[in-house]
């Protein structure tokens, strides 16, 4: 038995964090979204709530990859059925300390024993595909699977060439991490295959604290009042998600805003251009989010702390945060 | 007091019976002891208690393929998951338990799949301890001192005069204290709550009293406090609660006295004052502190020395080991089928994806980077005591097989006296023989040792710089007697040393404590100990407290 997470519109506070999730839920081609931050914060909250909020998708019934129609599952998985089916969108945890074989896929071991056969028997990442991959304490991470990811993240397709096995098969996935900045820092090549950043702290407000108690506790004792209310909440967010996504191809974006990103990144000194695609990516959606037709500065500003603050230099003379850097530069260029 | 915490580890333990499910569970932090074993005893819960030892696999922990069971029966056989079976877990050495353990088990936690668990941390040092992940959690950190009490057959308190609170208060109350004692977490007040709920149960209520509050508070809070608030009244603290035990509840004898300290700690509780408990409770155990010193060196994986951990796939390289047992076992699923394969070969067959290596997880020596200021101020001021206290610094270092290297700064630069070493001898005959004199450059003195860091640190040291200065610093980095680019270029080097993460240690050694190396400290985001006009025992005290705590 799995128990109903808390709902997402019921997380208090924390809107950095929501929004970003939200971004990459319109838009999954921004590349994921990282969330630093102190215990016990909503972290993994957030992740396990978002799985209920996002849209169902139509997947092949039985196929190892969530592939939309048949023509898309691979050979090895021999699919047989075309019929489809409405599934919840993939949320997949990697736990810390995951080996290979599970993660890429491995033989069947299974077939392998009792029929003799050379099966594929799909990992983690198959099964994200379409979806999201989340992996709780992200710097704790062991080296071999960081690169694993990284290159699949990176190609969006999983290549197992073991065992005898040579496989290829679709992994398209939004990469959520979360983690405790205190206890490891995350390699640099990963933190930037991460297209947002969030830093959440606990909040400081006691009211909003209060809140936070509060809601739990009815989530634990009022459990059918509360999820009625909030389930309403989750709905309509939903119902923009959805909306969104279809605004998201028709949304202009004046050369002026192209001249503003380049600018900031320019600024900033942020490596590659990653930089500058992932906060038009973002800004887009948020445009979209917002119903709005034409992107403005205001789209750029609210989202480029979060795109970019990853993304910098590390500068050992400076104190402030990057946040902090970004926001001043934000400040300056776009004034 | 050693009463009351034994006293309070039962009332936490006879919690979790309660509501095992709600709240997570508990650490135990204590050797193995009889005491402990009377503490395990007496907890009954609705279930039975299974052990998880830390080095538990993922098909045990999720379930999975039996292979030994498959290839005796020739039949598909799977196990069921550790919490498949409702059960309460009992981990024992929970202070080994890795990281990636404690993530699974935070994730089962999480989405209640749990019914419980009992970590049994025998943590000695400070860093040695349940890793937060999990410990953040579980309810209860339970610590009990010294012996555990006789039964006394002592009553319950009386709870008849406790005003009775709803839960919106309880909650606001629980929220107010935990952000006073600055525990960020908001899985404490949470569990808390439902600590007091099943505190109220214990005693047959449905409605929370302010008793209740006082008791989840006193259990949950202080091993998660990271500081304390400011006190106005020591002088007068509530009594201390009487031990209770689970039995014995027979006969009353004297209610007033061994009342709980409920509404006074209520009420202390609304003012943010401090409850005696929180206050004795602010000792490290199972705690979600960070801990700022560096210990004894930092961990890293090894394939020759060290502690053995789980072998992994890969290939002989030469370095490495290789695990036989595990290259066999990974080998003997496949023979039939390879068998199959090549009918022609006879016996093992064995493929390179089978082999195994051996790992082993290490700790690194320490470093410690001794950055002495031998300029004329100095020496005019304090630095044969400063050398004193080096000296027994060293006798220390000795006893923990640190490596010592010594680097001084005077006149218009510094330099490395003494290379890294574990010879004690010859540090003491160069800082013996370290002369006095010049100016201070301080911003020199720090990029030598940084230098000096980040070399041993790639030979695989962990080092730890500890700065002993009067502060004054007048020579720039480029050796122009220039004050203020003196102070300024120190400040940079600093933080550049603490970007680089490099553990420093200020010490103060002019007659006046100076705010600018209080300053220097923070920048460094390293503790400042300013040397007391006293012997060089007490620094020593000072400095092994700030080093390891």
């Amino acid at each position: 038995m799995i128990k109903t997470p808390f709902p997402f519109s019921a997380i208090v506070g924390q809107s950095d964090m929501k929004r970003a999730m939200i971004l990459t839920a319109i838009d999954p081609g921004i590349g994921g979204v990282l969330v630093f931050g102190d215990r016990g914060t909503g972290k993994s909250t957030a992740v396990r709530a978002l799985a209920a909020l996002l849209p169902p998708i139509t997947a092949v019934v039985g196929c190892p990859i969530n592939a939309g129609n048949h023509g898309d599952c691979p050979d090895w998985a021999n699919i047989e059925t075309k019929k489809t089916r409405k599934i919840p969108t993939p949320v997949i945890d990697l736990p810390l300390g995951a080996t290979e074989d599970r993660v890429v896929g491995a033989l069947d071991i299974e077939r392998a024993l009792t029929r003799g056969e050379k099966a594929f028997e799909a990992g983690l990442l198959a099964r994200a595909n379409r979806g999201y991959l989340y992996i709780d304490e992200v710097n704790l991470l062991e080296d071999h699977i960081v690169d694993l990811l990284l290159d699949v993240a990176q190609s969006g397709e999983n290549v197992v060439e073991r065992e005898g096995l040579s496989i290829r098969h679709p992994a398209r996935f939004v990469l959520v991490g979360s983690g405790n900045p205190e206890e490891g820092e995350l390699r640099p090549q990963l933190l930037d295959r991460f297209g947002l950043s969030v830093e959440v702290r606990s909040p400081n407000d006691v009211a909003q604290r209060i809140e936070v108690i509060k809601r739990r506790d009815r989530f634990e004792s009022d459990f059918d009042a509360f999820m009625a209310q909030y389930q309403k909440e989750d709905a309509k967010i939903r119902r923009r998600i959805v909306t969104a996504r279809k605004l998201l191809p028709q949304i202009e974006t004046p050369d002026t805003i192209l001249q503003d990103c380049a600018e900031l990144c320019i600024a900033l000194g942020s490596d590659g251009l990653r930089g500058e695609l992932t906060l038009l990516r973002s800004a887009r959606a948020l445009a979209a989010f917002d119903k709005a037709r034409t992107l403005t500065r205001d789209h750029l500003r609210a989202v480029a702390p979060i795109a970019l603050s990853h993304r910098l230099r590390r500068d050992p003379l400076d104190e402030a945060g990057s946040t902090t850097r970004v926001a001043r530069t934000v400040e300056a260029v776009l004034a | 007091m050693s009463d009351e915490s034994w006293h309070n580890a039962s009332l936490g333990l006879r919690l979790l019976a309660l509501d095992p499910h709600g709240l997570g569970g508990a650490v135990i932090r204590m050797r193995a002891s009889p005491g402990r074993d009377a503490l395990l005893a007496e907890f009954e819960g609705p279930l039975t208690i299974r052990k998880l030892p830390v080095t538990i696999s993922d098909d045990q922990l999720f379930g999975g393929i039996d292979l030994s069971a498959t290839l005796a029966s020739a039949q598909m056989t799977t196990s069921a998951g550790f919490f498949e079976r409702p059960c309460i877990a009992l981990i024992p050495m929970a202070e080994r338990c890795p990281a990636a353990l404690a993530a699974k088990l935070a994730s089962l936690l999480d989405q209640s799949l749990t019914k419980g668990i009992l970590a049994l941390d025998e943590g000695i040092e400070a860093d040695e301890r349940t890793p937060d992940a999990l410990a953040d959690r579980l309810a209860f950190h339970i610590a009990p001192e010294g012996r555990k009490p006789e039964p006394s057959g002592t009553p319950p308190p009386s709870e008849a005069d406790q005003a009775t609170l709803d839960t919106e208060d309880a909650l606001t109350q629980l929220t107010l204290l935990a952000a006073r004692f600055g525990i960020a977490s908001l899985r404490a007040p949470t569990l808390a709550l439902r600590a007091a709920r099943a505190h109220a149960r214990l005693h047959g209520r449905t409605t929370l009293t302010e008793g209740d509050v006082a008791v989840a508070a006193r259990l949950v809070y202080p091993s998660r406090a990271t500081h304390v608030p400011e006190i106005e009244d020591t002088a007068d603290p509530p009594p201390p609660p009487p031990p209770d035990t689970d039995e014995g509840q027979g006969n009353s004898a004297d209610d007033d006295t061994l009342s709980l300290p409920d509404t006074d700690m209520l009420i202390e509780a609304v003012k943010a004052m401090l409850p005696p408990d929180l206050l004795n409770g602010l000792v490290p155990g199972g705690t979600t502190r960070v801990s700022g010193g560096t210990g004894a060196g930092q961990k890293r994986t090894s394939n020759r020395r060290g502690r053995p951990m789980p072998s992994r796939p890969g290939r002989l390289d030469g370095t490495a080991r290789i695990d036989l047992i595990a290259t066999l076992r990974a080998a003997a699923p496949w023979q039939p089928i390879r068998h199959q394969q090549q009918p022609e070969r006879s016996g093992l067959l064995i493929r390179p994806a089978d082999i195994r290596l051996k790992r082993y997880a290490e700790q690194s020596d320490r470093l410690l980077i001794f950055c002495v200021d031998a300029s004329g101020s100095a020496a005019v001021s304090r630095l044969g005591e400063a050398k004193g206290a080096i000296e027994l610094l060293l006798a220390d270092a000795y006893a923990s097989r640190d490596h010592v290297a010594l680097v001084s700064f005077r006149g218009t630069e510094a330099e490395v006296l003494l290379p890294p070493t574990r010879s004690l001898v010859q540090t003491k005959r160069r800082l013996s023989a370290l002369p006095g004199g010049g100016g201070t450059p301080l911003a020199s003195g720090l990029q030598t040792a940084l230098l000096l860091a980040e070399q041993s640190r790639s030979k695989g040291l962990t080092p730890t710089v500890i700065l002993i200065t009067d502060g004054r610093a007048n020579i720039a980095l480029d050796g122009a007697a220039d004050r203020i680019q003196a102070a300024r270029d120190a400040t940079n080097m600093a933080a550049a040393m603490r970007a680089r993460g490099i553990a420093a240690l200020v010490i103060d050694m002019s007659n006046r404590p100076q705010p600018t190396l209080q300053a220097l400290g923070q920048t460094l985001n390293a503790p400042y100990v300013a040397m007391p006009r006293a012997d060089a025992h007490r620094l020593t005290g000072a400095v092994t407290a700030a080093l390891d705590g």
